[in-house]
C-alpha cells in the first residue's frame, strides 16, 4: 500500500472538525492533542506493519476511541460540546453521539462551521487566513510562515492569537445566525485571499503555491456543495478560482520564473479546470446581483477560452473592466483596464489610460505599474524609457520571482538597443 | 548470517516533534517505508516486528511490587522492534544507520540474538 500525498494534512482538518464536534471549540487544543497522538500511534504501527488499506479510516478509529476515553474519564471535570451535553452523559448515548460526530456529513458540516468561526471579524484578515490554513488544512505554523514569508515565531503568535478568539466560544458559528450573510462574505474574502496568496504569492516555491490554490479550491467547494452557502456569488468565486487555476501549469517556466501571458503555451492549460470553471460561471448567472466575482470570472473566462493573446476579445474585456470599475473601483482594476485598452487600441492609448488612472499614487509601491508603462514604451520603440521603467519596477519587486522576471525584461530592452 | 534485534528508542518529546504535525508525519512515514523496503529488498528483513504501547507495568523484587510503567528512569522508551539478518554485528550496525529514527533524535539499539548451535 502506497502512502497517498498529503494524507496526514487532509485527515488533520477532518479529524479536528469531528473532535471539535464532541469536545466543543473551547477545547480545540484538546482536539489537536488527540489528532497528534493519533498520528504518532499510526506511524508507530505502520512503520513496522505497513500502511493499512484504509489509512484515513484507521486514523479516524484511533481518534474516535481516544475521544470516547477522554469523555468517559473527564466528563465530570470538564464541559464538552454544549450541543451534546446530554448525549455524552449517558453510556447509552455516548458511543452513538461520538460515532455521529465522525460521520461523513457531520465532518463536512463542521468544517464549514469551522471556516465561518475562523473568519471572525474580530480578527484581522491575515490571522483569519492563517487559522484556516492551520486548523482546516493541517499546515503547521512553520509551513504557513514559509508561505507568507513571515518568521516562524511571528506566525506562531498570529495563530495562537486566532485560537484564543476561537476558544472564547463553546460552539462553532451557526449558519442560521443573523450574522450569516456578512460572515459568508468574510469567508469568501478569506478563501479568495488564500487563493491569491497561492497564485500571485511571494513564496518562491512553486509547489507550496499550488498547494495553497488547491486548498482554497477544496474549501470553496465545501461552500458550493452546501445549499446555504452555494449562492451565486460563491459560485462565481469558485468559477474564478478554477479558471485561474487552469493556467497554473504555465505561470512559471521550467526555471521557476514568471512566464508572461504572451509566452504561455496555452495547450498546457488544464482543459478540465477551464470546463469546470465555465460550468460554475454558468450556474452563477442567477439572481439579480452581479458581483465583482462574476465580472472577474467573466474576464478570466475570456482569457481562458482565447487561443492566443491576439485572438483575445479585448473589446469585451475592456467592457468588463468598466463594469468592474463601477462595482469595485480600485487603482489595480484601473491598471488592468488600461493594459486591456492598450491591447485593444495600441500602446499609445495604453499609456494614455495608465496616466489617467485616478489615485495613481496608491500604485507607487506596486511594481507592475511601472512595468506596464515599460511594456507599452517598449512596443512604441522607446527602449531607454522602457528600460528605466523596468528598472523602477525591479526596485519595487516583492519577491525573488518578481525581481528575476523584471530583470529579464531589463536585459531584453538592453539587447534590443544594441 | 546471524540475527539481530533492532530496538527503536525515542523520548516522548522527540516522538511528538517528529510525528505530531501532518507534514512531519508524512515525511517520517515516507522515510520509514523507503528504509524498510530497502532492508526487505536486500533480504535482511527477518521479521518486521511489532510496535509497543508506551505504557505498561513493571513487576519487581521478591515481594513482586507492581509499578506503573513506563520506566521513569529511562526517558527514551522502546517504541517497537524489528528482527534483521546480517553477517555480523558490524554489518547490522551499518544497516541500522539508514534508520529514519536517527534523524529525529531517537536511537536504534542493536542486539545480537544469542546463537543456540552448541
Amino acid at each position: 500500500m502506497e502512502l497517498s500525498e498529503h494524507l496526514f494534512r487532509r485527515e488533520s482538518g477532518r479529524l479536528v472538525a469531528a473532535l471539535t464536534r464532541v469536545f466543543g471549540v473551547h477545547n480545540l487544543a484538546l482536539a489537536e492533542d488527540v489528532v497528534q497522538d493519533a498520528f504518532c500511534r499510526a506511524l508507530e504501527v505502520w512503520k513496522v506493519r505497513g500502511i493499512p488499506d484504509n489509512p484515513g479510516g484507521w486514523l479516524m478509529a484511533v481518534a474516535k476511541h481516544r475521544a470516547l476515553d477522554i469523555v468517559r474519564r473527564e466528563r465530570t471535570a470538564r464541559t464538552f460540546a454544549p450541543e451534546l451535553t446530554r448525549a455524552l452523559e449517558s453510556e447509552w448515548t455516548l458511543a452513538p453521539a461520538v460515532e455521529e460526530a465522525f460521520a461523513l456529513w457531520t465532518i463536512r458540516d463542521e468544517q464549514l462551521r469551522m471556516m465561518f468561526s475562523c473568519c471572525d471579524p474580530r480578527l484581522p484578515e491575515e490571522v483569519q487566513v492563517a487559522l484556516v490554513l492551520n486548523v482546516l488544512c493541517g499546515f503547521a505554523a512553520p509551513e504557513v510562515a514559509a508561505a507568507f514569508l513571515t518568521s516562524r515565531s511571528a506566525m506562531e503568535k498570529r495563530i495562537s492569537r486566532g485560537k484564543k478568539v476561537l476558544a472564547q466560544s463553546t460552539r462553532l458559528f451557526d449558519l442560521a445566525d443573523a450574522e450569516f450573510p456578512a460572515r459568508l462574505s468574510a469567508v469568501r474574502r478569506g478563501l479568495y485571499l488564500l487563493f491569491n496568496e497561492g497564485y500571485h504569492g511571494a513564496s518562491a516555491e512553486a509547489a507550496v503555491r499550488t498547494e495553497l490554490c488547491a486548498e482554497a479550491i477544496r474549501l470553496t467547494m465545501l461552500l458550493v456543495e452546501a445549499p446555504e452557502t452555494a449562492l451565486p456569488e460563491t459560485l462565481a468565486m469558485a468559477a474564478l478560482m478554477y479558471l485561474h487555476a487552469a493556467k497554473l501549469p504555465t505561470r512559471l517556466d521550467a526555471a521557476g520564473d514568471l512566464n508572461p501571458l504572451v509566452e504561455q503555451d496555452r495547450t498546457q492549460w488544464d482543459a478540465r479546470l477551464v470546463e469546470e470553471g465555465l460550468a460554475l460561471l454558468d450556474r452563477s448567472a442567477t439572481g439579480d446581483v452581479v458581483s465583482a466575482f462574476h465580472v472577474e470570472a467573466a474576464i478570466a473566462a475570456a482569457h481562458a477560452t482565447a487561443r492566443s493573446v491576439d485572438e483575445t476579445n479585448w473589446n469585451a474585456i475592456v467592457g468588463l473592466y468598466d463594469r468592474l470599475m463601477s462595482i469595485a473601483p480600485s487603482p489595480i482594476v484601473a491598471l488592468n483596464r488600461a493594459i486591456a485598452v492598450g491591447q485593444r487600441d495600441g500602446p499609445d492609448e495604453g499609456i494614455r489610460s495608465l496616466h489617467g488612472i485616478a489615485d495613481v499614487e496608491r500604485l507607487c509601491r506596486y511594481p507592475f505599474y511601472p512595468a506596464a508603462i515599460a511594456e507599452f514604451e517598449r512596443r512604441r520603440g522607446n527602449l531607454d524609457v522602457a528600460r528605466d521603467q523596468f528598472s523602477a519596477a525591479a526596485s519595487l519587486a516583492r519577491s525573488p520571482v518578481e525581481r528575476r522576471y523584471l530583470e529579464a525584461r531589463i536585459r531584453e530592452c538592453g539587447l534590443l538597443m544594441m | 548470517m546471524s540475527q539481530f534485534l533492532y530496538l527503536y528508542r525515542m523520548t516522548d518529546v522527540a516522538r511528538q516533534e517528529n510525528m505530531g504535525t501532518p507534514e512531519r508525519a508524512q515525511q517520517s512515514m515516507q522515510r520509514w517505508m523507503a528504509w524498510m523496503q530497502e532492508l526487505d529488498r536486500k533480504g535482511h528483513l527477518k521479521d518486521r516486528g511489532q510496535p509497543l504501547e508506551r505504557t505498561g507495568k513493571v513487576v519487581r523484587g521478591q515481594d513482586k511490587t507492581v509499578t506503573d510503567g513506563p520506566f521513569t528512569e529511562a526517558k527514551d522508551l522502546v517504541g517497537g522492534f524489528t528482527l534483521v539478518e546480517a553477517r555480523d554485528i558490524d554489518h547490522a550496525v551499518e544497516l541500522s544507520r539508514g534508520c529514519p529514527i536517527l534523524d529525529g533524535g531517537g536511537s536504534v539499539e542493536v542486539r545480537p540474538v544469542m546463537k543456540m548451535d552448541m
